[in-house]
């Protein structure tokens, strides 16, 4: 699915990326995990194409994405912060990505999921931060593509919210697709990831299962397990 | 890009910002030809009015437009949209609103007052050709500015002090210049010291149409015997042509280059 060589991107003297080397094979939930400023949202981006890389290559389905745009139309993403232009109601703003993308939405259904029918006549600027992130989740999950990228999906949801995401996860995994997600929980991670991608430093320190992990580590939860990598490297 | 403009444009339409632009050229319009009813006179005042503020606005607007709409321009770059289309689409947007606050704000009034029985038609409607090309050129220059300055702050105040050298500061050193170098041949140079700012040109533009030699000044004066009054005019909407396209070109070539 998504084949990434040596990838390096830095920003001014900061090297995030160093190297990186990565296979994604299609079908399952990914979780990209590290701590802060280890390189995973530039990662996610210049899968993306937002972020130019200064070296090295990635190819989603065996094909460069240097300089295209149109591979984006099998991707899905949700950005971190939810912010759209505040002066359109949210059902311009759902009309308005529709119409972007020209491809069958199932937007009736999430709407009704998430509850934002009463919302729906409302400014987005107007909106609480977790009605926003249901916006956001929507805008992404309307569309039927085969690549999902989300970028901490959880935040500032609550917990039928939450329920109601995961249940979504889980339905578009069925379904085949291939999810990559970021997240600072730990439970969240441990209750759908398949396979987990460790950065530190800009390199993958760490890819493999969640049982892998927990091997590896001799820990009985993710939590425990991704805090002993860090205090391992910490003391190395 | 066209999708891109129209939302851009939908959104803009209904920030009250546009409707206090456009309600100050409203009121602006009425006021001129309430005080002056002569037609020809009030677009006078009005240009020495809309040379300087046109551009502030177009900057400011420009400014803040381009860092608000930050996480939106993210959005619309994941989608599958060229980057090229997202800025242009953006740019025209704000462009486009502006200009049309502009257009209604005082055409409105001076319509009102029968400005298709007088002869004043065709010097208004240079006027709101030029505010709507300095709207253009101003946007497209603070759009830069902000694109290359990640911190708003510090682009804000680069935007500002390029509307202030140009609009005031560029307009002194040329003074003074001419006052200190009185002794040479200063035609050539007077000439392109008006065709580098874009004010400037829109102001000598504008007099050489009105054909007033009394406020056509120096840069004006050597304007008409160097190119005659339609030459000159021709070459002046050139030169603005060429002010709006050169940082709309560099925009497209910046953003295609940046990380989001």
């Amino acid at each position: 699915m998504i084949a990434i060589t040596n990838l390096k991107k830095s920003f001014g003297r900061n090297e995030v990326l160093k190297g990186l080397d990565l296979e994604i094979k299609p079908k399952g939930i990914i979780a990209i995990l590290g701590p802060n400023g280890s390189g995973k949202t530039t990662l996610i981006k210049s899968i993306l194409g937002m972020v130019i890389p200064d070296e090295g290559s990635i190819s989603i389905s065996g094909k460069d994405i240097k300089n295209k745009w149109a591979y984006r139309k099998e991707i899905e993403y949700l950005p971190q912060i939810a912010n759209f232009p505040g002066n359109l109601k949210v059902r311009e703003l759902i009309h308005m990505i529709k119409d972007l993308h020209q491809r069958p939405t199932n937007d009736e259904q999430l709407i009704d999921l998430f509850g934002l029918k009463p919302f729906l006549e409302k400014k987005f600027s107007t909106l609480s931060g977790g009605t926003k992130q249901k916006v956001n989740i929507l805008l992404t999950f309307m569309f039927d593509k085969p690549l999902i990228i989300l970028d901490e999906p959880t935040t500032g949801l609550d917990p039928r919210a939450l329920i109601h995401l995961k249940e979504l996860i889980q339905y578009e995994k069925a379904n085949g697709k291939t999810i990559l997600v970021t997240s600072h929980i730990m439970h969240f991670v441990e209750e759908i990831a398949d396979e987990i991608i460790y950065l530190l430093d800009g390199r993958i320190y760490f890819k493999g299962s969640v049982k892998d992990l927990m091997e590896k580590t001799k820990q009985k939860n993710v939590e425990h397990a991704i805090a002993a990598i860090a205090n391992n490297t910490d003391h190395a | 890009m066209l999708k891109i403009l129209k939302y851009s444009f939908y959104d803009l339409m209904r920030s009250r910002w546009s409707y206090v632009y456009f309600l100050f050229y409203l009121a602006l319009g009425f006021v001129l030809l309430f005080l002056n009813s002569d037609l020809s006179k009030a677009v006078i005042t009005l240009m020495n009015i809309i040379i300087v503020l046109v551009p502030l606005i177009g900057t400011i607007f420009g400014v803040m437009y381009f860092y608000n709409s930050k996480e939106f321009t993210e959005l619309l770059l994941a989608q599958p949209i060229k980057r090229s289309s997202i800025f242009m689409g953006q740019y025209l947007g704000v462009g486009f609103s502006l200009t049309l606050s502009l257009l209604l704000g005082l055409g409105i009034p001076f319509v009102i007052y029968g400005l298709f029985r007088s002869n004043a038609v065709f010097d208004f409607t240079l006027l709101l050709v030029n505010g709507a090309f300095l709207t253009m050129i101003f946007t497209a220059l603070s759009f830069n500015i902000a694109l290359s300055n990640e911190n708003r702050i510090k682009g804000f105040g680069y935007a500002i002090l390029v509307w202030l050298c140009l609009a005031v500061i560029y307009d002194g050193l040329f003074l003074m210049s001419l006052i200190v170098f009185e002794e040479y041949p200063l035609d050539t140079f007077s000439l392109i010291a008006t065709l580098l700012n874009p004010i400037d040109l829109s102001r000598t533009l504008i007099l050489l149409k009105l054909d007033i030699s009394a406020l056509l000044g120096y840069t004006g004066a050597v304007f008409k015997n160097f190119f005659g009054t339609d030459q000159g005019l021709m070459i002046s909407l050139f030169a603005l042509m060429l002010w709006t396209l050169l940082p709309i070109w560099r925009l497209v070539f910046k953003a295609k280059r940046k990380d989001f």
